[in-house]
């Protein structure tokens, strides 16, 4: 524990250099953009910028990387209260008070509330990761193949049974990534598989490909067919009305925790940032004695999903660095990135690459410090970059877009299965698949089927391996509540009807 | 979505029929990587599990969960909803389309020129810019990221006979 605060501090004096402290700056400002941007957002921008830290040190890169994430996810909050258009999809329940507040011209109320709550959220998720991933890491340090396969088993369970989407639509469009994830050559035998002879199939589908693609390109076509305009609010912020809410925000301490403690829990399962936000809006709106209020510009109904978006959004690095499992599609590309500079993502890192881990973590104080001074003092500048009209940002994204796919192996075929991505992204999202479980089983498919069939070599293919013992039984057993959360759920929900029936048949 | 549909007074494809078609169409996908993963073996070999094992399993799943979509879809009444409007469907190709072209010249006229003309013909066709706005954009551009990415972070990007003209 004591080694650990030691760590963190040495970690700070990596980020407090002005090199890192620049990249810092720079990440969080290129973040907000992202995040303002439609059709560029957390992951997609993250991957489009990856190649700009090939040159740099790991830990420089992955605090600009990471710096860049949080922008993003400060910035989602600004179109969702000026524009109503949340340049997020963890920013919706934002909009639900968010924008009403801004109509009712308390613009800045809003604004304040829910950078503090990001700011808030996130640092909670921080301090639970300084506390807990070192532990978490030397506990894994233990795991065999089963055990490691369990985790990923509970991690595309969790997918299936938690996330909104059908969960068949969720099953086919993970099992689909998984199958692309496959494609070349096979890490166990050395193989060539599914490449039909086709010389650009060897090196398989990259996912950093299929992350500009789906998420860059279709949201693109999407926001082109909705032909949005952006009217938005006058966005100032004066300091006056910064320390007014800031005055009123210890009030809801309660929610904050509240949403803090939902924020972490759904981060660290790949449910994700998104249903916790409306998950947190909507506990508050039941619990909160203004909930019938909700919805017409409550102060509560932005705390609430800000906080547990950020702290979800945070905490999903939690098992990207102790596991080697990430949490949320931004948290699968920064593990692209480790593997790009030459790390083996897993818990090793904390053990062999400290600076590295301290750094990052260091990062993340300082970054969502730096972050939360940022957007307060430059929001209009950000929502002046909304007002640039689609028909010349569209263009632009798409160059970027184009450059960030070439750039992950210098390859043109990969511009072109960018595009080809792209256009299936917007088919899939029109009809409802999630995209993220996809992206992760690209990423995570080779860790998970080399982990699936040593354990089954070990066990000479009998899967009662999976069973074996407490730990993995317990991640198992996990998995599977996980995956059929829903159905229990309903049996549960049916049970309590029937047994009140019969009371009342008494 | 289907309110917007409805004030542009426009018709589309069904959303049941694009529904039916992207389930195929991944069922199709998992049926080609059902023939690699068989080709290459699907059972247990020297080293275990051999090499189409994994993939072949997850092409099933995939088979099996679009068989349950699609059965859905045809289980559930026609509502008669749009998948979007051939208004909102033409905005959409008029995005794909030049891209598309884009991707096409980038490996000949490598990525500056084509991004160069993609900005300039985007502005022009879909923002009406006058051309002095489309150029002027469409070639600062192409220059800044030319700094950024070759000059400031050294990352080598497709050039064509524009560059080496220039002498890069």
């Amino acid at each position: 524990m004591l080694e650990d605060i030691g760590n963190l501090f040495h970690g700070f004096a990596v980020v407090a250099q002005p090199f890192n402290l620049l990249l810092m700056v720079v990440g969080i400002v290129l973040g907000v953009i992202v995040g303002v941007l439609p059709g560029l957002g957390g992951a997609n921008g993250v991957a489009i910028l990856l190649p700009l830290t090939f040159s740099m040190s790991p830990t420089s890169a992955i605090i600009m990387l990471s710096c860049i994430y949080w922008g993003a996810l400060f910035g989602g909050a600004i179109t969702s209260i000026l524009f109503n258009i949340p340049g997020e999809p963890w920013s919706v329940a934002t909009t639900f008070d968010g924008y009403p507040m801004a109509q009712q011209g308390r613009a800045g109320e809003a604004l304040t509330a829910a950078f503090t709550s990001s700011f808030v959220g996130a640092l909670f998720a921080v301090i639970m990761i300084t506390l807990v991933a070192p532990l978490v890491a030397n506990f894994a340090l233990r795991f065999g193949p089963a055990e490691i396969f369990s985790v990923y088993f509970l991690a595309f369970c969790s997918f299936i049974g938690l996330s909104k989407e059908p969960p068949f639509k969720t099953v086919a469009s993970m099992m689909l990534g998984f199958g692309l994830g496959a494609v070349g050559l096979d890490q166990v035998t050395g193989q060539l598989r599914m490449t039909f002879g086709v010389e650009q199939m060897l090196n398989g589908f990259d996912f950093l490909i299929a992350v500009i693609g789906l998420f860059g390109i279709g949201e693109i076509l999407l926001t082109m067919e909705e032909g949005l305009s952006f009217r938005g609010s006058p966005a100032k912020l004066n300091l006056k009305v910064v320390f007014h809410t800031w005055k009123e925000l210890p009030r809801y301490w309660l929610l904050s925790l509240r949403s803090c403690l939902i924020g972490c829990w759904m981060g660290i399962s790949p449910a994700g940032a998104t249903p916790a936000s409306f998950m947190s809006y909507g506990i508050a709106k039941r619990i909160s004695r203004n909930g019938h209020k909700f919805g017409t510009g409550q102060i509560e109904g932005v705390v609430a999903p800000e906080t547990a978006a950020h702290a979800a959004g945070t905490s999903a690095l939690l098992p990207m660095i102790s596991l080697g499992v990430p949490g949320s599609p931004t948290a699968a590309v920064l593990l692209g990135g480790l593997l790009i500079w030459g790390l083996q993502p897993g818990p090793l890192l904390f053990t062999e690459q400290k600076d590295f881990v301290w750094g990052l973590i260091a990062s993340m104080y300082m970054g969502n410090i730096v972050g939360l001074l940022i957007v307060l003092t430059c929001v209009p500048l950000f929502a002046a970059i909304l007002r640039i009209p689609f028909s010349v940002i569209a263009p632009v994204i798409l160059v970027f877009c184009a450059i960030g796919a070439y750039t992950v192996h210098n390859n043109t075929f990969d511009v072109i299965m960018m595009l080809v991505f792209g256009v299936a992204g917007y088919f899939m999202k029109k009809c409802d698949y999630p995209l993220a479980p996809m992206v992760l089983a690209i990423v995570l498919g080779d860790k998970a089927e080399e982990a699936f069939r040593q354990s089954l070599l070990a066990s000479q293919g009998s899967l009662k391996v999976f069973w074996s013992n407490g730990l993995v039984s317990t991640i198992m057993t996990l998995g599977l509540v996980a995956l059929f959360w829903p159905v229990i759920q309903a049996g549960w929900t049916r049970a309590r009807v029937l047994t009140g029936k019969l009371r009342a048949a008494e | 979505m289907s309110d917007a549909t409805k004030e542009s007074g426009g018709t589309g494809p069904s959303h049941r029929h694009v529904e039916i078609g992207v389930a195929l169409f991944m069922a199709l996908l998992a049926l080609i990587g059902i023939y690699g993963s068989v080709q290459v073996g699907i059972g247990w070999g020297s080293e275990g599990p051999k090499a189409g094992f994994f993939p072949f399993y997850v092409s099933l799943a995939v088979i099996i969960a679009c068989a349950v979509n699609l059965g859905k879809i045809l289980a559930s009444a026609d509502e008669g909803e749009l998948f979007a409007g051939w208004d909102q469907l033409k905005l959409v190709l008029a995005v794909v389309v030049p891209a598309a072209i884009y991707v096409a010249i980038i490996p000949y006229a490598g990525i500056y020129v084509a991004s160069a003309l993609l900005i300039v013909a985007f502005m022009k066709a879909l923002g009406r810019y006058p051309w002095i706005h489309a150029i002027a954009v469409g070639v600062i551009v192409p220059i800044l990221t030319f700094l950024m990415f070759e000059m400031w972070f050294l990352v080598p990007l497709p050039k064509g006979p524009l560059e080496k003209l220039l002498g890069y």
